[in-house]
């Protein structure tokens, strides 16, 4: 055993004992370690020193500021400042100029483009997809495909706005519920739908009767769609000619837009994004692929 | 060693050592949190924020349930990239009615704090039924039982009841219209939204689940969600009079 | 011996009031599962109304068995120990050790591959999750804080257990308790407050079985035949006293109603951060610092066959490491709304708490000067010892990320998750699997292991797991860290928030990868015991003195 019993010390270390013992264990006396006490010091001393410059202890009504006072809402304002140092005299430029002027002047460009970038993702490509290709009822953004218009400020108003969105200046234009609204009978949208697949060529059953479609559609859908289904761009009403479709081309997908109604949601952003950064996210999809 | 023998006391006496111990754990707690119920700073001072209507206090349990603050936080940090991500910070006003609070440990997913009204309600479906079919790279379990389960609400006054005992200022008439208000805020176009309204200010009322012949737990939880952030008007927030 | 006495049996007090306190929950509970709210709550009410009719049958099984006397409390000069909650609480931590880690790869894999969770509710990450802390610190870690402090409190004292039923009730209500809080995660019933999410309910029945285990603990310490109370005895004590406290401010609460599983917290919004944090930030404390320490203090000693290095050392880093926790909670709130003055306190305290922490360490690695040796030849001894490292690293960490600019970076990130890891798995973990793998031969009256060899192995496929978890997690949240707050030359987010979840997945791979070895280790540990207790060979022909055949 390494203890020696009659003179309380332990052998090994040659350190005294408490002399007591617990189920076999003992403790040494051994003296706090100097290294461990005075880190712990400094520890405390730089803790005082600490409440002293910042805000720290609680009092009656109020509590102690530290010299400085430093707080958090406020040294963030100062790194706000420093970030619009940083983005400097382009975000100026930025907010001052009008669209057009921006897309002729490449530097300017190039910037808007980057913060666009950055808002898209973490903004738009929830319902955009990534890389802003689209998703079923949320339209591809890269293609040169509009329903409202792919001008720099088309993409702009509808933007801001939104579509259907609520706000008092949003984009509007709802496509009717021509079969739940008793205004199409089922066989009447079945035709129409059969019409609607062949204007982009895609196969109808041989025995659909695509004159009573066709007919049906001057009558019903040429105002919104166009007499050749083109779509008219002021109204939201897509191309039904072009194979691109926003909500699928399914027979049944139709029938079902038609029989319902259609007419999605775009938020409006005008409260949520400033408008500087309305104008980068704007040239950002314009820029895409598909702008006008 | 006559320092250390002074220990004895409390080494060989364990009434003393309980007492020691409660006095010395005692003490940190009572400065750090007894200030925060006496401090006017503590909650600043804005407009706007309201106790949760009855449907989004279902939908609040909702989010309870289903542990969606394991993985979203709703406290936007004063740091640079936060506010510019999400939006103005958090205000303690604006959890103020929250028990318990949400503001969460983790971000596993993105903070929440200002997630209303950023989306639309068929989103939220589509995100919620399945988040990887709106967001390839998500990571999010998907919650398909929320859309295909009733709200259960028969006991909701309880529940208001409750709030109101510790404090949330829900009136009688809010307690007695609870039942009728989760109903009104749940259907588009109520004829009783006004009456709605004047209870709760700026309630967003609508189907929100798309399937206007019921009301489920998506209806709840998406009604919970539109609101979140959505009270203080912080074009007319006074950011210099709250800094402490 | 004692049965042969002609004194006539009756029932005691204990036995009585405890039987008719069962009987009457267990009508109460029927009559609430009747009328409960939610069929969950029914079912859990149906939980309490069974085990309580158990409990009551139990009890009158257990008299009409017994002797007429009480066990005496000394044996031919020796404490008559009472090892049977002991042993009932020991193979309780091995089982929801491994339940809770596998939980956890369960979660770590849903990270990674989230089709796992299979579009179940009760499975999905928001509910594993908790499942998942819950099982691993309360379940795993309180049962072997339960089962050593049993234990120890009885060598150090020696002296037999106090109680009759008590400490029966404490070991079986506290399992009871985590069975009412995992299967309600899984249901759905929970508080949503971090480390404290079981409901009411479930709440005042802990709080009940914890008053309980204070009273047993304390009375105890009372008939203690040592002029002195060990140290580890005052570092259980202050955990166990600490956590009431904890438990109670953080809970309290007004049910819905006594039908409903669902209550509201009386603290709300900033005050609730703060009282939930003091309480979280102290369960680490007490419950995972305090407590281990304790083990520590009694077990490292014990295997090494070394004094504790420095009695004073033990003085001033227990009362300073009690009193400077506490404060230290806010530093889980920095620049959020918590007022700025919380969270210097916060922060301040938490770097003060720096040495207090590492004197345990320094006392526990210490302890080995002049038996280093005993790391080669012993792989229990070493298990420990690395624990301690690991505390001691896990102690540098959080002071540091206490600090508020480090915390901006790694608050919500991963790098919180790695932390808890190295002080989970390293420490908690790796002292509790010291300390069992202790108790098991002495417990069950063996010799020794079944084999050390298979220790050693344990040893090595859980620390390779534990590093793959804990550098993974520290990658991939300085990494998420990072990419959140990257601006571009220009001056703009760099990053989207969905481009750093899709940059974590490699990492959340490795980390599964590394849960899955050290659950390897785990169920190696489990075979190995489970063969000491099987094999008749290792028995010990005479009972080891100390250690009289439990009832
Ligand atoms: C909640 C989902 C959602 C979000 C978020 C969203 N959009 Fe949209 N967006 C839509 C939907 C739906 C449409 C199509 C509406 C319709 O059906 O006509 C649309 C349409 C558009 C259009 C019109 C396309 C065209 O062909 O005319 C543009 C441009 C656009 N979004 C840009 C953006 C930008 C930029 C952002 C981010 C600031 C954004 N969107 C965010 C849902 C969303
Ligand atoms: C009042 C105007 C209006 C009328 C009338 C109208 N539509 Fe539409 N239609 C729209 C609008 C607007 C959309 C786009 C909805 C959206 O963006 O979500 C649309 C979309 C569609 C689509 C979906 C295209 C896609 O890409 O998925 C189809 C198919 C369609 N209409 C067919 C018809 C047919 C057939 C009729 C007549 C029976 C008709 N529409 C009548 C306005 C109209
Ligand atoms: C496993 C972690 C996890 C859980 C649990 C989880 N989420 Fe998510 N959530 C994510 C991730 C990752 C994203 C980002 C990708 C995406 O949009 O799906 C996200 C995104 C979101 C968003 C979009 C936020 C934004 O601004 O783009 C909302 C809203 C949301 N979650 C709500 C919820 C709700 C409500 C619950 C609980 C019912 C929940 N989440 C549970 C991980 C999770
Ligand atoms: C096989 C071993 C383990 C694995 C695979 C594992 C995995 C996980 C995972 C995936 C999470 C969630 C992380 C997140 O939300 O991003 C987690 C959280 C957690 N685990 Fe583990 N775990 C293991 C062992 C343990 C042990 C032994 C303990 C404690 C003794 C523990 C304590 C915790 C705690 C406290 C958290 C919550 C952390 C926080 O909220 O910040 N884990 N674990
Ligand atoms: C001096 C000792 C310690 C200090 C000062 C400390 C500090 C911290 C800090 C700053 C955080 C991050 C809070 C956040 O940003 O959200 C944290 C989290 C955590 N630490 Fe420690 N830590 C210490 C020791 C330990 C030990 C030994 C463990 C043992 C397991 C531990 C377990 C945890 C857990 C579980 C969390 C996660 C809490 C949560 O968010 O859910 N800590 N700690
Ligand atoms: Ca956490
Ligand atoms: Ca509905
Ligand atoms: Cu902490």
């Amino acid at each position: 055993m390494a203890l020696d019993p009659h003179h309380d010390r332990d052998s090994v270390t040659g350190t005294a004992t408490t002399g007591h013992v617990w189920d076999g264990i003992r403790e040494l006396n051994t003296p706090l370690p100097r290294w461990w006490l005075w880190i712990f010091y400094a520890t405390i001393v730089w803790s005082i020193g600490y409440w002293v410059v910042y805000p720290s202890w609680p009092l009656v009504s109020s509590f102690t500021q530290g010299v400085f006072g430093w707080h958090s809402r406020e040294a963030l304002v100062r790194d706000l400042a420093e970030l619009k140092a940083v983005r400097g005299p382009m975000m100026d430029k930025l907010a001052a100029a009008s669209l057009p002027e921006i897309m002729s002047d490449p530097m300017l460009l190039d910037f808007a483009r980057a913060q666009g970038r950055t808002s898209f993702g973490d903004n738009c490509a929830p319902c955009h997809g990534p890389g802003a290709a689209g998703n079923k009822g949320y339209p591809n953004l890269a293609d040169d495909d509009w329903l409202w218009g792919g001008k720099i400020e088309d993409i702009a108003t509808t933007v801001r706005y939104g579509i259907r969105s609520g706000d008092p200046k949003t984009r509007i234009s709802l496509m009717p519920a021509f079969g739940r609204d008793n205004m199409l009978t089922r066989p009447q949208i079945e035709n129409v739908a059969d019409y609607v697949r062949s204007l982009s060529g895609l196969s109808v059953n041989a025995k659909a009767n695509l004159s009573d479609g066709k007919a049906i559609f001057q009558q019903q859908c040429a105002t919104c769609h166009g007499d050749d289904g083109k779509g008219k761009r002021d109204l939201g009403a897509p191309d039904l000619t072009d194979a691109i479709w926003l909500y699928g081309s399914d027979r049944a997908v139709i029938i079902e837009g038609v029989w319902g109604g259609r007419g999605g949601t775009m938020p409006a952003w005008v409260g949520r994004l400033d408008d500087t950064t309305i104008k980068a996210l704007s040239i950002y999809v314009h820029t895409l692929g598909g702008g006008q | 060693m006559s320092l250390w023998t002074k220990h004895y006391l409390l080494e060989k006496n364990s009434i003393f050592l309980v007492i020691g111990v409660l006095i010395v754990i005692a003490i940190g707690g009572l400065v750090e949190i007894v200030p925060l119920f006496y401090l006017r700073s503590t909650i600043e001072k804005v407009d706007g924020v309201r106790p949760y209507t009855p449907l989004e206090l279902a939908g609040r349990n909702i989010y309870v349930r289903e542990g969606c603050y394991n993985c979203h936080s709703q406290m936007i940090r004063p740091l640079r990239d936060e506010v510019e991500r999400y939006g103005h910070y958090s205000l303690a006003a604006e959890s103020m009615y929250d028990r318990p609070f949400q503001w969460g440990s983790k971000r596993t997913g993105p903070d929440l704090a200002r997630v209303g009204t950023k989306y639309t309600d068929e989103w939220h479906r589509d995100h919620l039924a399945s988040p990887k079919s709106v967001v390839p790279g998500s990571i999010m379990p998907a919650y398909p039982w929320l859309a295909a389960t009733e709200l259960d609400f028969a006991h909701i006054q309880d529940d208001l009841k409750v709030q109101a005992q510790l404090g949330v200022p829900y009136t009688p008439a809010m307690i007695e219209q609870a039942i009728a208000d989760l109903k009104t805020q749940a259907t588009t176009d109520a004829p009783t939204a006004d009456e709605l309204a004047k209870r709760y200010p700026n309630a967003q009322v609508r189907d929100f689940d798309g399937d206007p012949s019921r009301i489920t737990e998506a209806d709840a939880l998406i009604a919970y969600l539109q609101q979140l952030g959505a009270q203080v008007n912080f074009k007319i927030y006074d950011d210099k009079a709250n800094i402490r | 011996m004692t049965q042969s006495n002609a004194a006539r049996k009756s029932i005691t007090t204990g036995e009585m009031g405890t039987a008719i306190a069962f009987a009457v929950l267990a009508f109460a509970s029927i009559f609430i599962a009747a009328k409960a709210y939610t069929s969950e709550y029914a079912f859990h009410a149906y939980l309490f109304a069974a085990a309580s009719a158990a409990a009551v049958f139990k009890i009158i099984d257990r008299y009409s068995s017994r002797p007429a006397e009480p066990p005496p409390l000394i044996i031919d000069g020796k404490p008559n120990y009472n090892m049977g909650p002991v042993k009932f609480s020991t193979v309780a931590a091995m089982f929801w050790g491994i339940a809770g880690f596998t939980v956890g790869l369960w979660a770590a894999l849903e990270l990674a591959f989230p089709v796992l969770n299979f579009d179940l509710a009760w499975i999905s990450f928001g509910r594993l999750r908790p499942l998942h802390t819950s099982a691993v610190i309360f379940a795993f870690g309180g049962n072997v804080l339960i089962a050593t402090s049993f234990y120890v409190v009885q060598r150090t004292c020696r002296a037999r257990l106090a109680g009759d039923l008590a400490p029966w009730f404490v070991v079986l209500g506290y399992n009871f308790f985590i069975l009412i809080a995992g299967t309600g995660y899984l249901l759905g019933i929970t508080q949503s407050k971090e480390y404290a999410e079981p409901e009411w309910y479930a709440d005042l029945w802990l709080t009940v079985v914890w008053i309980a285990y204070l009273l047993v603990f304390l009375g105890t310490l009372r008939r203690r035949t040592e002029p002195h109370i060990y140290v580890a005895n005052w570092f259980y004590l202050a955990f166990i006293l600490t956590i009431a406290v904890l438990h109670v401010g953080n809970n309290a609460a007004i049910p819905v109603s006594i039908f409903s599983p669902k209550s509201y917290i009386v603290w709300a919004g900033v005050q609730d951060a703060m009282v939930q944090w003091w309480y979280g930030h102290n369960a680490v404390g007490f419950f995972l610092t305090a407590g281990f320490l304790a083990i520590m203090y009694y077990f490292i000693p014990k295997r090494a066959e070394r004094p504790v290095y420095s009695y004073r050392l033990s003085i001033i880093h227990f009362w300073s490491l009690i009193f400077l926790y506490i404060w230290a909670g806010p530093h889980h709130l920095h620049y959020t709304a918590l007022p700025d003055w919380t969270q210097t306190l916060g922060m301040t305290f938490s770097i003060m708490l720096w040495m207090p922490s590492w004197g345990g360490m320094i006392n526990g690695l210490m302890t080995l000067s002049g038996a280093w040796d005993k790391l080669r030849t012993d792989p229990v001894l070493r298990m420990m010892v690395v624990s301690v490292a690991f505390y001691g690293m896990a102690t540098f960490e959080g002071p540091l990320m206490s600090i508020k600019a480090v915390n901006s970076l790694s608050h919500y990130t991963d790098w919180t998750i790695g932390h808890v890891h190295s002080g989970a798995l390293g420490w908690v973990a790796y002292i509790s699997f010291g300390a069992i793998y202790c108790l098991v031969p002495w417990l069950w009256n063996r010799e020794r292991l079944y084999s050390l060899k298979l220790v050693s192995w344990h040893f090595w496929i859980s620390t390779i797991g534990i590093v793959l978890y804990i550098s993974s997690m520290w990658v991939s949240g300085i990494l998420q860290g990072l990419m959140w707050r990257a601006y571009t030359n220009l001056g703009f987010l760099e990053y989207s928030f969905i481009e750093t979840v899709e940059a974590m997945h490699p990492f959340y791979i490795i980390r599964a990868l590394g849960g899955a070895l050290f659950i390897a280790g785990a169920l190696i540990m489990a075979w190995n015991l489970w063969k000491t207790v099987q094999s008749a060979d290792l028995a010990l022909s005479v009972a080891s003195p100390a250690l009289q055949p439990a009832e």
